[in-house]
């Protein structure tokens, strides 16, 4: 592994080298519908906030243009035991403040980032202690044999202890009143390649180059500007009119207009994330039927019924503009596990749906209600009004509960107890690999073990359990996958989820930038070029 | 004079105090924060631990009397989005929003009243009746489209103004203001047009509507009758008489325009008040919702106090009655 990387690094700083242009002062002017709404790496565990972070901090890991983890702050690593994996630190880096980067640092953060108010818990948690054997080695030691700790280990992103302490940043941003060390709220000091020279929340941030970073990058950007635009006309506006350089997401149904226009151009990729249809197969009785004293979704039947009667087809033309990709698993083609022969979708079969669902009881259909968020995904009303009347033309009756984000969540997560019977929900595993989707998705709800939480219709198979928590930590990447496509294959037969497609990227990019689109919807500034 | 004063004060209380109450009520229907505060990775024992760390367990009742508490002494609490104090947030942002509201007051007065003249002097003129059509498109367009429509016309076909944002600001201890670099003021050219439009053709019309009643009065007719110059018929008789009641009308609409700010904001991602409400529903931030509705509150209950002090002053009858 550690001949690999060392590898890696030569070929990437020789591309580099070759590549890199001299740089002059280029400034790169983009925008996002939703705001950074912290500096503090720990605050919320958001993707956009989290990757657009990851240009002022860095872990001991990096992403790179492909999602794949490679070497950040750590040169080089390796297992020493199951449970114990030994980092070696890269020397001479600093913080933008001038500090060194040491072992002290990385403690402090791990630790920092299990204070109370800190959303990083879930990651942090994933490590039962770091040992420091010098200043620049460290042993990180997990509570159980984890194969994939390094994705974790992206989104722990190291802070300066010295800073910290000095500044009363000890630990995370918390929403809770009494908490008043919010320093690092509104001030960030990394290692990234870029600093924070002006934050105002919602209004404007702006990013200056670290020239003191420690590795080339093919980037010539010198300054960024950022700001939040929530109107989607308004985003398109300020691109077609010149004044930004990158914004998103942008409407699909947009896309044709930036194509006409001069000067820029839609970008789009699928992205990591995977939409899907959800069934109550927990309850005894439907919270929202007509159907009394009995579950029909417990019924594989029904379940075939309705995956039968879904037109992904339909769905990706009608509603998502071509721009979708129509899927058969629960993981994206991006996430490590997946499966290619298993991603074939349901057949569309109406006659074969109503067929099964007269075998099962139900020769006129029945009535349910399903939850849908109006503002979360890309057209995810359309597509239920879509899944609605696909469903009605085999007999079954949805009454369609569309809602925005904040009520539907509310709604139908843990915190609401589950209150669903059909519901449609994205997902895209954190860690970029499909035991993330296994054990948030695909297992019994369990209180104990923190497993199938976002399991909201309680879909459980004892075998997909089992193999579960195996892959949680087997190290042996082929053995690994075996299990991971025996789980899925399981969940697929009894039809435990209806996946949908994975959407779209949507972005607009004018003619005078390259950026590297990342199928977590995430940009790194370090792949971003001003001609 | 004394009385009176308490007494509008003791009203303005009340008012203040319900719609407080309202809002607060409202926001149990508004959806969950927990879920906009956290990511999807989140336990759910994280997530009740954070309900009771801000206190979202409470009975509502106590809730609402501890925002109260809290808000007479100035104190909105913390935002759960950008977890600093809410007070923060809206004095940052209030310059933005008053500059607006203040740029387009001007507008809508400026434009407004000279056209409202016009059209009530030349009452059948080709010029007359073409303002009268557009002042209709002016009442009937929603801001959004308005907005919408000079952004695409101004910004994007002919790329002469900018197309969201609010330019280069200078900052002063606590004011942050765009008058004073250029691109401050070509930002506010659109948003303070696109805000005023609805006002200016209210005020237009109203001025028009009392100027057609007072030429029809005797004075004016007497006025005539002395041969008076028309100019100083129609502007020193006509139009004095015209403007008690505009400027009344106008003073309540200053505390819309500060309000209806909120549509011309979103559409050009202008960094007031309004922009930071519209975000808070979207985030579920309840602190920053009840502090905007609470200072909006206050805002109109000033002006009506205002307003009402003022007809006092100016109004021999109000001071008679109070003997």
């Amino acid at each position: 592994m550690k001949l690999r990387h060392g590898l890696m690094a030569a070929a990437a700083a020789a591309a580099i080298a070759l590549a890199a242009p001299v740089a002059k002062a280029e400034t790169f002017k983009y925008a996002f519908q939703g705001n950074l709404s912290s500096l503090d790496p720990q605050s919320l565990n958001e993707t956009f906030l989290l990757v657009t972070l990851t240009n002022i901090y860095e872990g001991l890991v990096l992403y790179d243009d492909n999602l794949g983890v490679v070497p950040g702050l750590a040169e080089s690593w390796e297992t020493v035991e199951p449970t114990k994996w030994k980092f070696n630190l890269r020397k001479g880096v600093k913080f933008h403040n001038g500090n060194d980067f040491t072992a002290q640092d990385v403690v402090f953060t791990w630790k920092r980032a299990l204070t109370e108010g800190s959303d990083q818990k879930v990651r942090a948690s994933k490590i039962k202690n770091i040992e420091i054997v010098d200043d620049y080695t460290v042993i990180i030691e997990t509570p159980a044999p984890n194969p994939i700790l390094t994705a974790d280990l992206v989104y722990i992103m190291i802070m300066d202890k010295e800073w910290a302490e000095a500044n009363n940043a000890m630990e995370a941003t918390s929403a809770s009143a009494d908490n008043t060390s919010n320093f690092a709220n509104l001030n960030a000091n990394g290692t990234g390649p870029f600093k924070v020279v002006d934050h105002k929340a919602d209004i404007k941030t702006t990013f200056e180059r670290n020239e003191a970073y420690w590795q080339d990058i093919p980037s010539n950007v010198t300054k960024v500007e950022f700001t939040p635009i929530k109107e989607a006309a308004t985003r398109v506006a300020a691109l077609i009119s010149g004044e930004l350089d990158l914004v998103y997401p942008i409407p699909v149904q947009d896309w044709k207009r930036l194509d006409e226009a001069k000067g820029v151009k839609a970008l789009a990729g699928p992205e990591a994330r995977t939409i899907f249809l959800g069934m109550d197969q927990g309850r005894d009785e439907l919270l929202y039927s007509n159907i009394k004293g009995k579950n029909p979704f417990k019924d594989i039947r029904v379940r075939q019924a309705f995956a039968h009667a879904l037109n992904l087809d339909a769905i990706k033309k009608k509603v998502m503009r071509g721009a979708a990709t129509p899927s058969g698993l629960m993981v994206a083609p991006q996430i490590n596990g997946h499966v290619p022969e298993l991603n074939t979708p349901y057949a569309y079969d109406p006659a074969k749906s109503k067929a099964l669902l007269a075998e099962a009881g139900y020769p006129d259909g029945f009535e349910v209600t399903m939850d849908c968020p109006n503002n979360r995904y890309v057209n995810d009303e359309k597509i239920c009004q879509a899944a609605v009347s696909m469903l009605a033309k085999v007999g079954v009756k949805v009454n369609l509960l569309a809602q925005p984000k904040s009520k539907y969540f509310g709604k139908v997560l843990a915190t609401g107890g589950f209150d669903t019977s059909f519901y449609l929900l994205g997902w895209t595993p954190g860690t970029m690999d499909s035991e993330n989707v296994l054990s948030s998705l695909l297992s019994c709800q369990n209180k104990e073990t923190k497993t199938g939480l976002f399991n909201l219709g309680n879909y459980c198979n004892a075998k997909v359990d089992e193999l579960t928590v195996k892959v949680g930590s087997e190290t042996d990447q082929a053995k690994r996958n075996a299990m991971i496509k025996e789980a899925f294959q399981i969940v697929k037969d009894e039809v435990g989820y209806l996946p949908l497609h994975q959407q779209p990227l949507s972005w607009g990019v004018s003619d005078r930038v390259m950026v590297n689109q990342r199928a977590d919807n995430g940009l790194d500034f370090r792949y971003v070029l001003v001609n | 004079m004394v009385s009176f004063l308490f007494k509008r004060l003791m009203q303005s209380v009340i008012v203040m105090f319900t719609v407080a109450l309202i809002a607060f009520s409202m926001f149990r229907f508004v959806g969950d924060p927990i879920n906009n505060m956290v990511g999807q990775d989140t336990s759910e024992q994280e997530r009740i631990e954070l309900r009771e760390r801000l206190g979202l367990n409470d009975p509502v009742p106590i809730q609402f009397g501890n925002f109260i508490l809290n808000a007479v002494q100035g104190d909105f609490g913390r935002s759960y989005k950008y977890q600093v104090p809410v007070s923060d947030l809206i004095f940052a942002r209030m310059p933005a929003t008053l500059e607006l509201a203040f740029v387009s007051a001007i507008l809508a007065l400026a434009i407004g009243i000279p056209m409202g003249v016009y059209t009530a002097l030349k009452r059948n003129g080709i010029l007359s009746k073409f303002i009268m059509t557009l002042s209709l498109v002016g009442v009937s367009l929603p801001p959004f489209l308005i907005g919408i429509l000079l952004i695409l016309v101004f910004g994007v076909i002919f790329r002469w103004l900018p197309t969201f944002g609010r330019g280069d600001v200078i900052e002063f201890t606590t004011w942050s203001t765009g008058f004073l670099t250029a691109s401050g003021l070509k930002s506010l050219i659109l948003p303070s047009i696109t805000l005023a439009l609805f006002q200016m053709t209210l005020i237009m019309r109203l001025v028009r509507a009392e100027m057609l009643e007072v030429l029809r009065t005797d004075f004016v007719k007497f006025a005539r009758a002395r041969g008076l110059p028309d100019r100083l018929v129609n502007f020193k008789h006509a139009l004095k008489n015209t403007l008690v009641p505009v400027i009344t009308i106008t003073g309540l609409q200053l505390g819309s325009l500060i309000a209806f700010a909120i549509i011309t904001e979103s559409v050009f991602q202008w960094p007031g008040m309004g922009l930071l409400f519209i975000q808070a529903i979207a985030d579920v931030d309840i602190p920053i919702m009840a502090a905007y509705l609470v200072l909006i509150a206050f805002f109109f209950v000033l002006i009506n106090m205002i307003v009402d002090v003022l007809y006092y002053a100016v109004d021999p009858r109000l001071r008679s009655d109070d003997e």
